[in-house]
């Protein structure tokens, strides 16, 4: 924390959400408005170091004057806007969009979907039971452009095996909802890597390396800062992955501090999250001016030596 | 500068620069996420000029990548000091009122013109003249460096040479216009600050000053000696002559890290007694009589950091230690108690708390206070406010009293690495970091890095080919001070006759066999950037080949 140089201020505007007119700054997102307000609104594609991308329509909010929703994520506040976010249209719209993405991608570790169903009377299970799952890389094969023939009777998804192709983590893409957030964190947002972007078209759209190669094989420095803004656990460390799948994963048993890491001089902060007094996660605060939330390869996954059984002291 | 050692901005006034120089820093590799500032500046239009011999993934962001034979800063800076200063962009305000020495200084590189100094530096005149016109011109400018700079026996005149371009320009002092050394370690900053340097008590107040001595004295109740110690490389001198006798090594690894490793080993090798506290048994520690297993600050103690922005940030106790390892502060206050007297309190607040009371600098930084803003930047005198993110902005006061004493430019002289290039050894080894790994490896190889290829030589394409030899082969690198065998790695990045190795794995491949310890006689750094070198083809030795990790 330092103190601030030279920065205009920013004019006030007054709008009204819900009935409550509040005074808000020009320039704010509707969405940091009603969140001010306490009023919730669901979001999946947004993250809080990231360009609003409105990829998933989950936060659409109703402006009256508007002829079509907006998403709440990326308007900015105006004078005397009036917005009202749970007119029926707004909840069909968000019943909607929770029941196409839960039929098709497997949500169960993103957070809030359960309450969202329940609120916005969601049934994901109403276009019958989920076609059988792709087999490796065989959604990477689909060609753009090539039609495929729609199975009346089941719900296509994008299920397929996770892709486990390096040490440190493993993208589980039966879990993305192609929010594009990895994409803008690995490329010119944050990181400026660019080893992902998106593949193919419509259903087929992936998140995908050059020409589909294995991460080891990609430009893909390991920073893992895709992993800290994925909404979805699609993208997580091995660590984490490796305890999920045997039935170890214990978020009651953890706790999370926040450190500086040790590995330059940057001053990066640390979360360190510890299950039985072994280290199962690396991540870092987002609000913190230092990272951003994000971190280098030595930063996220760095942590190995100094986990049992590697340190034992002789008696 | 001027007194106490520290980056003059914040983070946030680099991404809000105008321009940045990047001088000897792959901080795309060796600091990440400061780099992150960096690209986020780029993004917003900045400039961005890289120096370094090598052509890095830093130098590939550049607007312009300016590749100096290794050892040719001061000759490089001066040539730009003379362009800035024939071109009449110098700041002369500033200059005026805030600085001493101007007129000398500009006599001093007046025969450094551009032609001369693309002669000496294999920069093109063209380069030169952009970069220092650019620099001058800029509203707000950043000067960066690492150990690109201060890894030569002449690395404190290095930095002198940098400080001039920004006396010459009025680029420091300012919101946004900054010199910042970025910092290799977690808290190579608050090890300074806190004294761990041979001239210095806690915020770098100096030990010989009368009034420190006697605060100092009048808290520790104990007498302060005003003599000053030994930097490292004296004491590694004073090992050979008899004068130091014993050594407390505290969470360094000199038996690998220091250049010219097997004297250092034979030095270390004639102590009477070697003390080593570290988290694990390191190759310092195998040598130990006494080894104290300590635990790791990061994550299993209390207590606080300093970053290359000045930042005072919390490290907190996130996972129990080993049974047997100890804090720390708690084996220090042990070995004081056994040597008969008591520290009195010693968890880390309270230690933090003593800092506060003797550290003006510190003093507005409660635990509560770093705790709610997330770190402090020093100075911080204050508990009820924050002082501006910048260093010296005294110097642009109007009032002669408040702007206090002139920055002095320095006069430095251009001097070639003191390991030369001969017909015997005739490429240049030069070293550094890669993204995965960190130093002599004791903490970054215990994880599965797919970066990692294990330690090389590095050889540019054209060099590999006149020698015989291509990516895999391995080769012998032999200096004046050793040899080894190591696996060539070709870069599009190095110019003939240069080469370049890390050393991230000592146990394999020890570099720092080859590296001279010719010394900086102001901060006792090793030349770690120049080595000469040869290199013979392995396939006619015995074979010897190190096991490489993958």
């Amino acid at each position: 924390m330092t103190s601030q140089g030279d920065e205009a201020t920013p004019r006030s505007v007054q709008l009204s959400v819900d009935g409550t007119v509040v005074t808000a700054t020009e320039g704010d997102s509707l969405l940091a408005v009603c969140r001010g307000l306490g009023v919730e609104v669901p979001t999946l594609c947004y993250g809080d170091t990231l360009t609003a991308r409105n990829a998933c329509r989950i936060c659409v909010v109703e402006l009256d004057g508007n002829r079509t929703l907006v998403p709440a994520c990326s308007r900015p506040a105006e004078e005397g806007q009036v917005v009202h976010t749970d007119s029926a249209r707004v909840r069909t719209s968000r019943k909607v969009v929770l029941e196409l993405l839960g039929s098709s991608v497997d949500l169960s570790l993103t957070k809030g979907v359960e309450a969202w169903n329940e609120r916005y009377e969601a049934d994901p299970s109403r276009f019958g039971p989920s076609a059988a799952p792709a087999g490796i890389g065989e959604r990477d094969r689909r060609v753009t452009g090539e039609h495929h023939h729609a199975d009346p009777l089941t719900a296509a998804t994008v299920a397929q095996p996770a892709k486990i192709d390096n040490p440190l983590y493993v993208r589980d893409y039966s879990k993305c909802i192609l929010c594009f957030k990895c994409v803008d964190a690995c490329g010119e947002q944050w990181q400026n890597t660019f080893a992902i972007s998106a593949a193919g078209r419509g259903f087929d759209a992936r998140i995908a390396t050059e020409f589909d190669v294995a991460l080891t094989d990609s430009a893909c420095v390991y920073c893992g800062n895709c992993i800290a803004v994925c909404p979805t656990g699609a993208l997580m460390s091995t660590a984490e992955f490796d305890l999920r799948g045997a039935g170890n994963w214990a978020p009651e048993r953890q706790h999370e501090t926040t450190t500086v890491c040790s590995y330059c001089g940057v001053g990066c902060n640390l979360t360190v999250h510890v299950q039985d007094n072994e280290i199962v996660n690396i991540s870092s605060p987002s609000d913190h001016d230092v990272t951003h939330g994000n971190l280098c390869i030595k930063g996220r996954f760095g942590y190995v030596n100094v986990q049992p059984p590697r340190r034992r002291v002789k008696d | 500068m001027f007194g106490a050692g520290g980056g003059t901005s914040s983070y946030q006034e680099v991404v809000e620069s105008d321009l940045i120089v990047m001088w000897g820093s792959n901080a795309r590799n060796a600091h990440p996420i400061f780099f992150q500032h960096v690209l986020r500046a780029v993004r917003r239009n900045a400039k961005l000029y890289v120096v370094d011999p090598r052509r890095t993934e830093t130098a590939q962001w550049a607007d312009l990548w300016l590749g100096p034979e290794v050892g040719t800063d001061i000759a490089l800076a001066n040539t730009m000091a003379r362009v800035i200063i024939e071109q009449d962009l110098v700041h002369h305000e500033f200059i005026e009122r805030a600085t001493v020495g101007f007129d000398t200084f500009a006599a001093s590189v007046a025969a450094w013109t551009l032609e001369r100094g693309e002669a000496v530096t294999g920069v093109p005149a063209w380069a030169i003249e952009e970069m220092a016109v650019a620099y001058a011109r800029a509203d707000r400018a950043q000067m960066c460096w690492t150990l690109g700079i201060t890894e030569h026996h002449n690395g404190t005149d290095n930095v002198l040479a940098l400080i001039n371009l920004a006396l010459l320009c009025g680029h420091v002092g300012r919101y946004g216009a900054g010199l910042n050394p970025l910092r290799g370690q977690n808290n190579v900053q608050g090890g300074g600050d806190m004294g761990a340097i041979p001239n210095r008590l806690p915020g770098f107040q100096d030990m010989a000053d009368a009034e420190v001595q006697q605060r100092f004295t009048a808290a520790w109740n104990h007498p302060i000696r005003a003599q000053h110690g030994l930097h490292l490389a004296q004491m590694f001198e004073a090992m050979d002559e008899g004068g130091l006798k014993a050594l407390y090594v505290i969470g360094e690894n000199p038996a690998q890290s220091e250049a010219n490793t097997a004297q250092a080993v034979q030095r270390l090798g004639r102590l009477d007694h070697l003390v080593v506290q570290d988290i694990v048994l390191t190759r310092t520690a195998a040598l130990a009589d006494v080894v104290l297993p300590a635990t790791a600050a990061w994550c299993e103690t209390e207590g606080t950091v300093t970053n290359s922005e000045r930042r005072v940030q919390r490290v907190r106790q996130a996972v129990q230690p080993p049974a047997g390892a100890r804090d720390d502060i708690a084996i220090i206050a042990a070995v004081s108690e056994r040597l008969g007297r008591s520290l009195g309190a010693t968890d880390s607040e309270a230690v933090w708390n003593e800092v506060r009371a003797l550290s003006p600098m510190h003093r507005g930084m409660s635990y509560e206070r770093l705790e709610a803003l997330g770190g402090i930047q020093w100075p911080c005198y204050h508990e009820d406010r924050l002082e501006p993110s910048f260093l010296h902005g005294r110097l642009w006061a109007t009032d002669p009293t408040e702007r206090g004493a002139r920055a002095p430019f320095s006069i430095v002289q251009d001097e070639s690495p003191v390991d030369q290039l001969t017909a015997d050894f005739p490429l240049r080894l030069t070293t550094g970091r890669r993204l995965d790994s960190y130093n002599s490896g004791v903490q970054s190889g215990a994880f599965l890095s797919p970066l990692r290829q294990g330690e090389t030589i590095d050889l540019s394409p054209h060099d590999a080919e006149t020698l015989g030899v291509t990516e895999g082969d391995l080769v012998r690198v032999v200096s004046r001070r050793g040899a080894l065998v190591a696996p060539v790695r070709l870069d599009r990045g190095l110019r003939s006759g240069l080469a370049f190795m890390t050393m991230h794995f000592p146990d394999e491949v020890a570099t720092n066999d080859l590296t001279i310890d010719a010394l900086d006689p102001k901060s006792g750094t090793a030349e770690f950037k120049a080595t000469a070198i040869r290199i013979e083809r392995h396939d006619t030795d015995p074979p010897a080949a190190p096991a490489v990790d993958n």
